[in-house]
């Protein structure tokens, strides 16, 4: 099955907090976890995501196409960084999940991914 | 490599996986003291199988191979974690100094270690669910999804009974081996209880749609099994005469229509003939010990209703007399209930009414709907039907099983008009 593992990380007092050096450090363990699951096979995808202030959200109302900087949603953790994997079941997705270095300072959020038919053709 | 040659090859190690990845988990459990670390340590293996064997050959002993990859697996991963967690080093440097030892009769440790698996998942400092999800996901190897799906509960309720379970084991130091033969008897209750628990869940679903779900059943059958030939106790050997004496009857109990068909009105010929004769073998077999116990008596009372050609040609004396023996050894209201319906069909109708409503002023089983539905047939069939109709509408304001539900609503029509 395969689960999408979101990254959320207070991103204002993290980026403010960290010194090059951890930065640098944090960087190695991320290196090291995406090598690792690469090697187990639970690597689908997975990256970093610029920070929320690169965001603009968009919707559509009436027809009417509206944009506004940054997330939808003011929250204190922004959505960081994802991982998708492919794990036997929700527990190893957990195992796996744990591990990743922003289980640390924030929060991961794992979600199974809905079963769909891939559509017929390809594409 | 072609193409064909790799989905062959995966096949073979899929098939080394559905037989061998629960003993190659219970033995690495044993070496890397940790569950998640050997979970991981089994996945691990399992690839480097399917990297390897395809180049080399499959090894003379998969099993011993699969330990001693994942147990290298594990001391290395850790090796690597210890760059940014320095208490994992500790950890990879000891099971290092440990993996130098000689391996010892593997074969021989395997079985403990399953037997070890089983009661650590059964252990009795966890919560009576968590002790289910743990033993079908560790033991069984059925996905969190697959639990989820039988019991009725949401994934991320399972996932989290089995994360605390094991943080519990992790804490509380639960040690990952066999019971004491002082603490055998008690610690074998409860594995013998959490199966039968499976079992029935299968059997005759608490809730929901459908009046069985026969995955849970196999799989608490198969369990059984697996008990059987680790530690042939007589109540093991009883339970599983037991689970394999309702399983015969399984297809028998429902229409096509997915109506209940109560035991008396069963097409008899469809019971399977192969678990009947292997349950009584087994009833015997418990018996003859002089060392069983209840599930070993309702193992009786099955094999003796199985081995009956029709209800009335029931040798009812007999199973009233097995009730007895089974009142002794556990005496509890639910078994005084069906000791009173097997007197309904020995003396007839007032004698097991008498006796039912004997247990009903008990009180203990005021919320229980089988006890008001056995009730209300006896009352029918005396021709009190206000009475009768009063307690198929209390049987019915418990019952959570749609199949049931309809079962009792059906009786309550035919004893007519309120």
């Amino acid at each position: 099955m395969k689960y999408l593992c979101l990254i959320y990380t207070e991103e204002a007092t993290f980026r403010q907090a960290m010194s090059p050096a951890d930065e640098a450090a944090m960087m190695a363990e991320y290196g090291a976890f995406s090598a690792s699951i690469q090697k187990s096979g639970h690597f689908l995808a997975g990256n970093r995501l610029e920070p929320s202030t690169a965001a603009v959200t968009i919707r559509i109302r009436d027809g009417k196409t509206s944009t506004t900087d940054g997330p939808f949603a003011e929250t204190k953790e922004a959505l960081g960084g994802f991982y998708m994997i492919d794990a036997r079941d929700l527990n190893e997705a957990i195992q796996v999940a744990s591990r990743i270095p922003g289980a640390k300072v924030g929060s991961i959020e794992v979600r199974p991914i809905a079963y769909t038919t891939p559509p017929a053709g390809g594409g | 490599m072609t193409d064909l040659g790799e989905d062959h090859f995966r096949t073979l190690v899929d098939k080394f996986y559905q037989t061998e990845s629960r003993r190659v988990l219970a033995t690495l459990i044993r070496l890397l003291g940790d569950f998640d670390l050997a979970e991981e340590a089994l996945h691990d293996a399992f690839v480097a199988a399917l990297e390897t064997w395809g180049l080399s050959g499959v090894p003379a002993s998969p099993r011993a191979w699969l330990v001693s990859t994942g147990r290298f697996k594990a001391i290395d991963s850790l090796r690597r974690r210890a760059r940014f967690d320095r208490s994992e080093a500790e950890v990879a440097e000891h099971l290092a100094s440990l993996a130098d030892e000689p391996a010892a009769d593997l074969d021989h440790e395997v079985a403990d270690d399953q037997l070890r698996l089983i009661f650590t998942c059964c252990h009795p400092a966890l919560p009576p669910d968590a002790q289910v999800a743990l033993t079908l996901r560790e033991v069984c190897g059925l996905t969190t999804e697959e639990i989820a799906r039988a019991f009725l509960t949401a994934p991320p309720t399972v996932a989290q009974r089995i994360v605390r379970a094991k943080a519990k084991i992790k804490e509380a130091g639960i040690p990952y081996q066999l019971p004491s033969l002082a603490e055998l008897p008690a610690r074998l209750d409860r594995v013998l209880h959490v199966l039968y628990l499976v079992f029935n869940e299968g059997y005759s679903a608490s809730a929901g749609a459908t009046v069985t779900r026969a995955d849970l059943s196999d799989e608490a059958i198969r369990l059984g099994r697996l008990l059987v030939d680790l530690l042939p106790d007589p109540e093991a050997v009883g339970l599983l005469a037991l689970m394999l004496l309702h399983e015969s009857r399984r297809s028998a109990r429902t229409s096509t229509a997915g109506e209940i068909i109560l035991l008396a009105e069963q097409d008899r010929a469809t019971w399977n003939r192969e678990q009947i004769a292997e349950g009584a073998a087994l009833v015997e077999r418990a018996l003859a010990t002089r060392r069983f116990g209840a599930y070993t008596v309702q193992a009786a009372i099955a094999a003796t209703h199985a081995q009956s050609p029709s209800a009335a040609e029931t040798d009812w004396n007999e199973i009233v007399g097995l009730y007895d023996i089974l009142l002794r050894a556990d005496p509890s209201p639910v078994v005084a209930l069906n000791r009173a319906s097997a007197v309904a069909m020995r003396d007839g109708p007032v004698a097991g009414l008498a006796l039912i409503e004997a247990v009903l002023a008990g009180g203990q089983l005021d919320d229980y709907h089988l006890a008001h539905s056995a009730r209300a047939e006896l009352c029918r069939r005396l021709g009190r039907l206000g009475e009768a109709r009063e307690a198929y509408r209390r049987a019915l304001r418990l019952v959570k099983q749609e199949p049931e539900r309809r079962f009792l609503e059906a009786r309550l029509r035919e004893t007519g008009p309120p």
